[in-house]
């Protein structure tokens, strides 16, 4: 499991680059980032080098940042290589909330899902093989 | 000299005696020295030396602000100008400015009304007052000040503005009471919160006296939390004085009328007719012993009611309900009379805004159209659209309930809305 930083935003012109330049100016480096959007908000999820820090910061900026655990799962960086995990998921039952994928490397992506009761669900996807990933894994 | 005290324990007996010769000397100087009033009484068959009971009042013609406007500048002074020792004028957003002028003995009862608040708070000789009402024409600040002398405490001038260095004041003075709106106190509050101080441990409030606009007991509950003080409600108006026309005690159960200065009733705004105590209405003044700018019958435009029965904190002035808006702050929607502080008694249910909020009209294919914009409370963790989404369904549904109005409602990063030093900018009409 790792720590996702999640940040309200309003669909404002230059508000993302502010967030940014925030999360800069204070030495923090991002490893992923989705911005999920309405016509008012945006809610935007950032994956980076010490989070607890970088929601300290932009809370101190005035910005409505929060933590949110979520599953970031290593699958190999090949054609079908969510759709396994996918497949495992359904078969146990589980809804995905939301998710998003990035690769790292030649060999590896990563699928960051966000998953209800995901104790039970991360214990099964192990059991099913895929490797779990911690905050030190994706920033090392 | 008598306690100034003892006159807000009179028997009401006493207090009615008070009003009815006030209430006569005021009528026939009115008549006698102001040009409208002498008409307006003839055209309405009233007649000034004929008053023997306080029904009588009931009986003479209302004044109006838009009376007041076409008095501009010195139509509505009943003395001479060399006998005005202050001058104050309504913010005059909406058109020509109304002006109110003030003798010294007007300034005298003032003082006296605004006192009577911190006085209710147990303040007086010893505590810090910060007035941080803006000081100028506007009323609060100067009444702030004449009244916090009045009652005997040391008062801190700081006028609005420049909120990092009121909190430093407030610190290192050790001020006991603040005077300013209720939005500039929780812009303070908050202020001094993101200054990583703790302002409920780091301030030596007592006591707050907030007005010049209406406030919701959500956000009267925040305040109370965030700075550890009392919060009391005043009330007033530039036409009839300024502020401390009415004042909340410790009770917190509607504010205590100035009797002994003010005589109330309340009315119909449709119709005019007087309503009886314990019924919502627009409130009128009567100026029982104002010298310079006195009023009879003036239409306040603010919606409020007598509160029935007596106060358990022993005083016998009566009481009228917090203000639930302005007529003019009515908001006309698709044929549906709302007022703002229905909106703001709907999101006290929802823990989820804070208390800030902005209310936008629009016309969309010719009809109107509500958003309300409500700031999400930071402590509340949104990590899904969905649930932003389904937060904004439910708000809408219950304003709908409530108000049989739709209202779309958008959450908003927090400290978006603008903040505002002096009355808060809650509606924009844009239609």
């Amino acid at each position: 499991m790792i720590e996702q930083i999640t940040v309200f935003l309003e669909n404002k012109e230059g508000r993302l680059t502010a967030l940014c330049k925030t999360l800069g100016d204070a030495g923090i480096n991002m490893h992923a980032l989705t911005v999920a959007d309405t016509a008012d908000f945006g809610l935007v999820r950032i994956i980076a080098d010490d989070p607890q820090r970088a929601v300290d910061v932009l809370q101190t900026a005035g910005y409505r940042a929060a933590l949110t655990k979520v599953a970031a799962i290593q699958v190999p960086n090949e054609p079908g290589g969510l759709a396994r995990l996918l497949e495992t998921l359904d078969s146990l039952d589980v809804n995905i909330e939301y998710g998003y994928c990035f690769s790292m490397g030649a060999d590896f992506s990563v699928d960051v899902l966000k998953v209800h009761h995901s104790g039970e669900v991360v214990s099964a996807i192990e059991a099913a093989g895929f490797r779990v990933l911690t905050n030190e894994d994706i920033c090392a | 000299m008598s306690n100034p005290q003892d006159i807000l324990r009179a028997p009401h007996e006493r207090i009615e005696q008070i009003q009815l010769e006030g209430f006569k000397k005021t009528a026939v100087n009115c008549y006698e020295n102001i040009p409208f009033y002498k008409k307006s009484f003839d055209d309405a068959g009233f007649n000034p030396y004929a008053i023997t009971s306080l029904a009588d009042v009931a009986k003479a013609p209302f004044v109006t602000k838009q009376d007041l406007r076409d008095a501009y500048p010195y139509g509505m002074f009943a003395v001479p100008l060399d006998q005005v020792r202050e001058i104050h004028m309504s913010s005059g957003t909406t058109g020509v400015a109304t002006v109110g002028g003030y003798t010294k003995h007007d300034l005298d009862i003032w003082a006296d009304c605004f006192a009577r608040g911190l006085w209710y708070a147990g303040c007086g000789k010893g505590d810090v007052v910060q007035v941080a009402y803006g000081y100028g024409l506007f009323t609060g600040g100067l009444g702030a000040h004449y009244g916090s002398m009045r009652s005997g405490a040391t008062v801190i001038p700081t006028s609005a503005g420049s909120t990092e260095r009121q909190i430093r004041i407030m610190r290192e003075m050790g001020t006991t009471a603040l005077c300013c709106t209720p939005s500039y106190a929780m812009h303070i509050a908050d202020t001094a919160i993101d200054m990583g101080l703790d302002p409920a441990k780091d301030f030596t409030l007592k006591c707050g006296i907030h007005g010049a606009e209406a406030f919701s007991d959500n956000l009267r509950a925040e305040l109370e939390r965030k700075l550890d003080y009392k919060v009391l409600d005043i009330y007033g108006l530039t036409e009839t004085m300024g502020p401390g026309v009415a004042i909340e005690c410790l009770e917190q159960n509607g504010l205590h009328l100035a009797e002994d200065h003010f005589y109330a009733e309340i009315i119909d705004p449709k119709t005019g007719e007087l309503l009886p105590d314990g019924e919502w209405g627009e409130l009128v003044l009567t100026s029982i012993d104002r010298e310079a700018c006195p009023v009879v019958r003036y239409r306040t435009r603010d919606i409020t009611r007598i509160m029935p029965g007596a106060c358990a904190c022993g005083r016998t002035h009566r009481r009228i309900d917090r203000l639930h808006g302005r007529t003019d702050d009515m908001l006309i929607i698709r044929g549906v009379n709302v007022f703002p502080s229905q909106i703001e008694d709907v999101m006290e249910t929802f823990p989820e805004v804070a208390s800030w909020y902005r209310i936008e009209l629009t016309r969309r294919n010719g009809l109107d159209v509500v958003t309300l914009k409500a700031e999400v409370n930071p402590d509340y963790a949104f990590d899904e659209i969905a649930a932003i989404e389904r937060l904004q369904k439910r708000m809408k549904g219950a304003m709908k309930s409530a108000l049989s109005v739709n209202i779309d409602v958008k959450i908003v990063e927090p400290k978006s809305i603008e903040r505002s030093t002096g009355k808060a900018k809650r509606i924009v009409d844009l239609r």
